[in-house]
């Protein structure tokens, strides 16, 4: 190890140092009583760690002899995720202590998650990519029983738990197949062994299970079994978290799997991950219909969502990667915005969730049922709101990657979630009289909820200069 | 054959057949038993492979730690598999078919297998000349793969974390000992002694 | 100044339209009526100041892609100077007019504004006919072409909330249509050919286009021919020929300063002055040509027997303007451009003249229409008797035959007669003679209808209307209720003005129009001076024959080195053949020269027998023929056949379309999908969320089972 090594893993390094002194800091003095503490202490942290990766200068590395990578493209989707991850804490943060579940465990799991993250989308080796998602992952399963005295909450982690175990058996399978036929675990090997078109059905049955392994984690169809359920179950600033950085996350590792060792069977995965796009974009926008909650329809809403993301994928060009990692960041600030606020949704003191409690809310709250329909017609993708560049930029990368069709069947498929989505609106606006909805708001809520919103609104004008940083990001992956 | 190819056969086949039985097997203590033999066989095939620091760890933390703990589970939950495995029933003939279609592709993956010309390259020699099985071990852990050793170290922290965070409960009505309390009680305070005259009770 | 004349009607309809809840509605009438009577004064300055040349006044570039390029320019020549007058003049005489004739309608409710739209509409209407006789290319002539068709449509549904007005509005629409398309396949063929829709380099093109064969419709023809035919169905349509003429008769839906201003004076004549604007394609178009003469005959012909037996005053009038505008097109299609630009100006005058006194009429009538409830109206309503006697005298061409002295219909009909007769073409030239002869005769059966005889009005008939709005502010209704009334002096004075028009425009322009060769050549600027000097450069024993090819044959190199240059200077375009003709016309035998006036005459003394010395004899005649009788009242049947031909395959064509293709098929799939197809895909979905971990699991196993099965057929090819 030298230090150019470690000057790779620093931010990671300095996160978890972080959270092992929060959590004996926590553990030695107030326990519980310092979670408010630790929450904001976390923000902090992250959003500084965010900035420092954004803003410094930094070279692009190959650390621990390709193992860990950091570029352009890692740097735009650790801070993607960074920000997604201290956004979420920010406003889940009023919610946990009204539900009098703020255990000190919580920023710190969010905190360990997030270097499990970092790790996936830095990855360069297929055990590197596996560590850092299984650290991911299980600091998510405890998140999702974080109220284990709900049966609802233990169960989604139960569920998550062993379905996502079967998706890592899933994922380690295919990359004992990959290994076996390329000799070797690091993606440079890999690539080096299928370029120029060798590509044996051994290593196409190990492509798959690696894209099933993280197709779970974006939860594409079919492997989207558990979304609904753990997305429900889950305590709601939890349910934030996984529609957001997780996300982002493991699409960004899609992307750098299939590019940096699999670019020379290009024409394979992007038939596989084009097909996951189709199935999630239309499941997420139909079987959201039928939902009455708004958690399990943020949970068909990120079906969806994700669906379009893949099919930036799917298009195989750096201009789909490019739209791929915009489209995360736009989705990534709508879910916080949204889940903002479902967060202050309550009736009777009692936290909700359910659509129909949205009845006329307009009346009651109008600049937060405007800032609610800025952000579901985004949602929607309905211009002009950031939503709609969003689902243009991928259609477009798919439409200049000679797949129309996709490009078609996805603007079926948004057609149809916009019902969902304005439904909402029309519940809100132009409902039945019932029992009113209040919405208190914490500070950071309030700050999130409406700026998001103003984002959706103003960042048509240049996407707050995110474009460059994407390009950038996306010429590294794709060569 | 050789002794060495009968020895890998053996432990082979048995991991396999025994993996199966520990999915099959009605009795789930049985089933524990069965992955035990999977372990074993397992550590078996290490040891052909002349990694014998791996096979004793198997032995040693899987078998004598983590399959026993399994059983001590199983015996206390009392789950009703044979419920379970009821449910399951329903789905067996579409859940074999799929298997038997999943199967047939891996076998036909397996039979015309072919890896790449470049793979004996790639390949890391696991143990350096001059080198024991664990010292090179302890070359690739902390030298090569430090990164990945201490990413496994945080899982294992998240997951100590997890239990404790969904296990542990400071329950206000239950007693509990505290050791420093204990240690500092000062008999002075803590008893008090009364001269109790005779025929006082009385 | 032409900008200003140009945009001074745009301005006020945009202010009256869209500023009228500013400045009130008086404020949008004075807006409107100033700025027309603005446009007309300049006009006239124009007219009068114009010498000759060709200007082309440039406003901006309009469109530009590829190789084609369109100015937005203003062609200022002898037939743009005539139509600017003609246009402005009636418009603001009728924009004055309809101060009186809107102010009280019962159309609509008290209180409810229309009088600012009606201006607005007026005032557009306007602008786009100017912008029509302005134009320097075809696209803008055909931009004005579908602005006036737009403000027709408006102004004819003005009344939309009579069924009736809006059904005459689609019609008008449609029908025009018809010819639209034409007029568009035209130009795409002018642009097709020649690169260019300006109208310079189509003119110099002119020659070549009738050597060149283009294949339309499977068919070769010759390129000058078809595309000046092309045209023509453009002006057909427009100016209501045979054929494409169903729709004026029921345009008189619209409040009748309309009916004077679009479907008399100015719009109807848009497809006269397209083929003289055209004049130098269609001298290369002789079988076209003769289409039109057969077309304007046979439409002079029939308008006018239609027109015989209407009772409608506003139907008689439309009628006998149709017919007129077949002398018009019989004129052109002789050559004789000038003799139906002639017509075109006269017409107007007594055109407007009698529409506007017939407007004045129903006004004194309270909105009664029907010739037979009117009588004996000469004595209420003087002023309006007198406009109209001078209307008619100018309509059915009474003058001095042989002199130079007599109303304008007078002078410019038998111009046109003589021109038919010049021609050649004895069905032309007969139809036209016949045709003045029922002219004179419904003229003046309109005349005695209404303002002789017994009165046949005040009997309560029509009236119980009247009574039901006395109190609202019905400033002319109190007091004598029943009686006839002469219209305000904001109606009888552009009576009076065009009065005048129809007394001396004939006189004073006769010989520049048509009379005076040398006069004509200088009015028009025509450019076969220089022709008949080239060709004696070219071959000093040239015969008069050897000139006439000679003519084209000089023009062409020259139309190929500078295309602006090539094409004919001046206004209209003669070839020899014309002259030929126009001399013809000059020297026709006095029978020819003094038929119309027979004619004239024949009719006038059929009218006062009928209507004067026995009024019982037209319901007699009617009784004996009643076959022919009703030919004539069901206008020969043309609404009914095409009803049945045209209209009800296509309603039944739409309705299958909408109740099957739109209903059925596109409603049904939306529907069908969005209601029974996603729904059971969701409930689908739903089913197979149904919490069970091991169906979860299951779900994913299917996943990969069927993505490996998918690579093992697609990548086993590697």
């Amino acid at each position: 190890m030298t230090s150019v090594d470690l000057s790779a893993v620093l931010p990671e390094v300095v996160l978890a140092l972080y959270a092992m002194a929060a959590l004996l800091l926590a553990v030695y003095t107030g326990k519980d009583r310092m979670s408010g503490f630790i929450t904001w202490v976390t923000v902090a942290v992250l959003v500084a760690i965010a900035a420092w990766i954004g803003l410094a200068p930094h070279e692009d590395l190959n650390a621990f002899g390709g193992m860990i990578q950091a570029d352009a493209f890692t740097r735009f989707a650790k801070v993607t995720v960074l920000l997604g991850a201290a956004s979420v804490l920010a406003i889940g943060y009023g919610w946990m202590q009204r539900q009098n579940i703020n255990r000190f465990e919580y920023p710190v799991l969010v905190a360990l998650s997030v270097i499990g993250m970092m790790v996936m989308v830095s990855a360069g080796d297929l055990m590197t990519l596996y560590m850092g998602l299984e650290l991911q992952s299980l600091a998510l399963y405890v998140l999702a029983s974080l109220r284990r005295d709900s049966v609802v909450s233990t169960e989604a982690g139960l569920k998550y738990f062993v379905l996502g175990s079967l998706s890592s058996g899933i994922l380690l399978y295919g990359a004992s197949l990959v290994y076996g036929f390329a000799g070797t675990t690091s993606f440079s090997g890999i690539l080096s062994t299928i370029e120029g078109g060798h590509v044996t059905v051994g290593v196409l049955f190990g492509l798959v299970f690696i894209l099933v392994g993280l197709g779970f984690k974006v939860s594409a169809v079919p492997f989207h079994m558990w979304t609904p359920d753990v997305y429900e179950g889950s305590p709601t600033p939890v349910t934030a978290f996984f529609a957001t950085a997780p996300k982002v996350a493991a699409i960004a590792l899609i992307a750098r799997v299939t590019n940096d060792a699999f670019g020379g069977a290009r024409a394979d995965w992007t038939q596989v991950i084009a097909a996951l796009s189709v199935l999630s974009m239309f499941l997420g926008a139909v079987a959201g219909i039928a939902q009455r909650d708004l958690k399990r329809l943020m949970a068909y809403s990120s079906i969806s969502h994700m669906g379009f993301a893949l099919v930036g994928l799917a298009a195989g060009t750096a201009v789909g990667v490019q739209a791929m990692l915009i489209y995360m960041a736009i989705y990534v600030t709508m879910n916080v915005g949204t889940f903002a606020f479902i967060l202050s949704m309550e009736r009777d003191g009692k936290a909700v969730s359910d659509i129909p409690s949205l009845h006329l809310y307009a009346r009651a709250e109008p600049l937060k049922a405007l800032a609610m329909l800025v952000l579901l017609f985004s949602l929607a993708g309905l211009p002009p709101m950031l939503g709609f560049f969003a689902k243009f930029a991928v259609l477009k990368a798919a439409v200049d990657a000679q797949m129309g069709w996709l490009a078609v069947l996805g603007v079926i498929a948004s057609v149809i979630g916009a019902f969902y989505y304005l439904r909402i609106v029309y519940y809100m606006y132009f409902g039945q009289e019932g029992a009113v909805l209040t919405t208190r708001m914490t500070a950071p809520q309030w700050l999130m909820l409406v700026g998001s919103a103003v984002v959706m609104v103003l960042g048509v004008v240049n996407l707050f200069g995110i474009e460059g940083a994407a390009t950038a990001a996306a010429e590294v992956l794709v060569r | 054959m050789t002794v060495f190819a009968f020895a890998f056969y053996l432990f082979a086949i048995s991991a396999v057949v025994a993996a199966l039985m520990v999915v099959v097997a009605r009795n789930p203590v049985h089933s524990v038993l069965w992955l035990i033999l999977t372990f074993l066989s397992a550590s078996g095939l290490f040891v052909l492979m002349g990694a014998e620091f791996v096979a004793m760890l198997l032995m040693i933390v899987y078998v004598g730690a983590v399959a026993v703990l399994f059983l001590f589970v199983v015996m206390m939950l009392d789950v009703d598999f044979a419920q379970l495995k009821g449910e399951m029933a329903r789905y067996m003939p579409l859940g074999l078919l799929i298997g038997v279609v999943i199967l047939m592709q891996i076998a036909f993956v397996v039979g015309a297998w072919q890896p790449s010309e470049a793979a004996a390259g790639l390949r890391v020699a696991v143990t350096p000349e001059g080198l024991s099985n664990t010292e090179a071990l302890g070359h690739l852990i902390y030298d090569r793969y430090i990164v990945l050793f201490q990413l496994a170290g945080l899982v294992l922290l998240v997951a100590m974390i997890g239990a404790i965070v969904l296990t542990l409960r400071h329950r206000k009505d239950i007693k509990r000992q505290n050791v420093l309390a204990q240690m500092w009680r000062d008999p002075a305070k803590a008893l008090e002694l009364h001269d109790v005259k005779p025929g006082q009770g009385l | 100044m032409e900008k200003v004349i140009l945009f001074a009607p745009l301005v006020g309809a945009l202010i009256g339209g869209f500023g009228w809840r500013m400045i009130g509605e008086k404020g949008a009438q004075v807006v409107t009526t100033a700025l027309l009577f603005l446009a007309c004064a300049l006009s006239w300055n124009v007219f009068l100041t114009f010498d000759g040349q060709t200007q082309h006044i440039q406003l901006l570039d309009w469109i530009q892609s590829g190789t084609f390029q369109t100015d937005w320019s203003i062609r200022l020549d002898r037939l743009t100077a005539i139509m600017l007058i003609v246009v402005t003049s009636v418009s603001a005489l009728v924009h004055l007019y309809s101060w009186g004739y809107m102010a009280h309608d019962d159309n609509w409710a008290h209180g409810e504004h229309y009088k600012a739209r009606f201006f607005a509409y007026l005032s557009f209407f306007t602008f786009a006919m100017l912008m029509l006789v302005t134009a320097d290319n075809l696209g803008q002539m055909f931009f004005g072409w579908e602005g006036v068709g737009v403000a027709s449509y408006l102004l004819i549904g003005f009344y939309y909330r009579k069924p009736s007005a809006n059904a005459a509005a689609i019609k008008a629409f449609v029908v025009n249509r018809v010819g639209d398309f034409g007029f568009l396949l035209g130009i795409f063929g002018l642009y097709y050919l020649t690169d260019s829709i300006r109208m310079d380099d189509v003119f110099a093109a002119a020659p070549d286009l009738a050597k060149t064969n283009l294949t339309f419709l499977w068919t070769d023809w010759n390129a000058a021919n078809l595309l000046a035919f092309l045209l023509f169905v453009g002006a057909m349509g427009k100016s209501a020929q045979l054929f494409l003429h169903t729709w004026l008769p029921d345009a008189m839906e619209g409040p009748t300063p309309v009916s004077a201003l679009i479907h008399a004076a100015t719009m109807v004549t848009a497809g006269v002055f397209l083929v003289c604007r055209m004049s130098p394609l269609f001298e290369y178009a002789p079988e076209t040509k003769t289409f039109i003469l057969y077309i304007g005959g046979a439409t002079a012909f029939f308008a006018a027997t239609v027109g015989l037996v209407q009772n409608d005053i506003k139907r008689v009038i439309a009628y006998s303007t149709c017919s007129q505008l077949g002398y018009m097109f019989v004129a052109a299609g002789s050559g004789i451009y000038g003799a139906a630009m002639f017509h075109l100006f006269t017409h107007a005058f007594f055109k407007a003249m009698l529409f506007l006194g017939a407007g004045s009429v129903i006004h004194a009538m309270h909105h009664e229409q029907d010739m037979r409830n009117y009588g004996a109206l000469r004595k209420k309503i003087p002023l309006t008797f007198w406009a109209m006697m001078i209307g008619t005298l100018a309509i059915t061409g009474v003058g001095i035959p042989l002199t130079e002295f007599g109303f304008a219909g007078f002078l410019s009909k038998d111009a046109v007669i003589e021109s038919a007769w010049g021609s050649g073409n004895g069905f032309a030239f007969w139809a036209l003679v016949i045709a003045a002869g029922m002219t004179s005769f419904y003229s003046w059966r309109l005349i005695f209808m209404t303002f002789y005889g017994e009165a046949r009005w005040g009997h309560g008939h029509g009236h119980d209307e009247h009574a039901h709005h006395d109190d609202h502010d019905h400033g002319h209704g109190h007091g004598h209720a029943h009686e006839p009334h002469e219209s305000p002096a904001t109606m009888t004075i552009p009576l009076g003005l065009l009065a005048i028009g129809s007394i001396f425009a004939g006189m004073i322009w006769y010989g520049s129009f048509f009379g005076d060769h040398e006069k004509m050549v200088k009015f028009f600027a025509m450019p076969e001076h220089a022709a008949v000097e080239a060709a004696p450069a070219a071959d000093a024993t040239a015969t008069p024959a050897a000139t006439t090819e000679a003519a084209p044959a000089a023009a062409a190199p020259e139309a190929h080195a500078a295309p602006a240059h090539g094409a004919p200077q001046g206004a209209i375009y003669m070839s020899a053949e014309s002259e030929a003709v126009l001399d013809a016309a000059h020297h026709a035998p006095v029978w020819v020269k003094v038929s119309p006036f027979i004619a004239m005459v024949v009719g006038f003394l059929l009218s006062f027998l009928f209507y004067i010395v026995n009024p019982s004899l037209p319901r007699r005649l009617a009784a004996n023929q009643p076959i022919l009788y009703q030919f004539l009242l069901n206008k020969w049947y043309f609404d009914e056949v095409y009803d049945a031909i045209f209209v009800r395959p296509a309603k039944w064509l739409g309705n299958l379309l909408w109740k099957r293709g739109d209903g059925d098929v596109i409603d049904g799939t939306i529907n069908g999908v969005s209601m029974g197809v996603i729904p059971f895909f969701t409930r689908l979905a739903g089913r197979m969320q149904s919490g069970y971990l091991f169906h979860y699991a299951f779900a994913m196993v299917i996943g990969i089972a069927v993505l490996l099965t998918w690579m093992t057929l697609s990548g086993g090819a590697h």
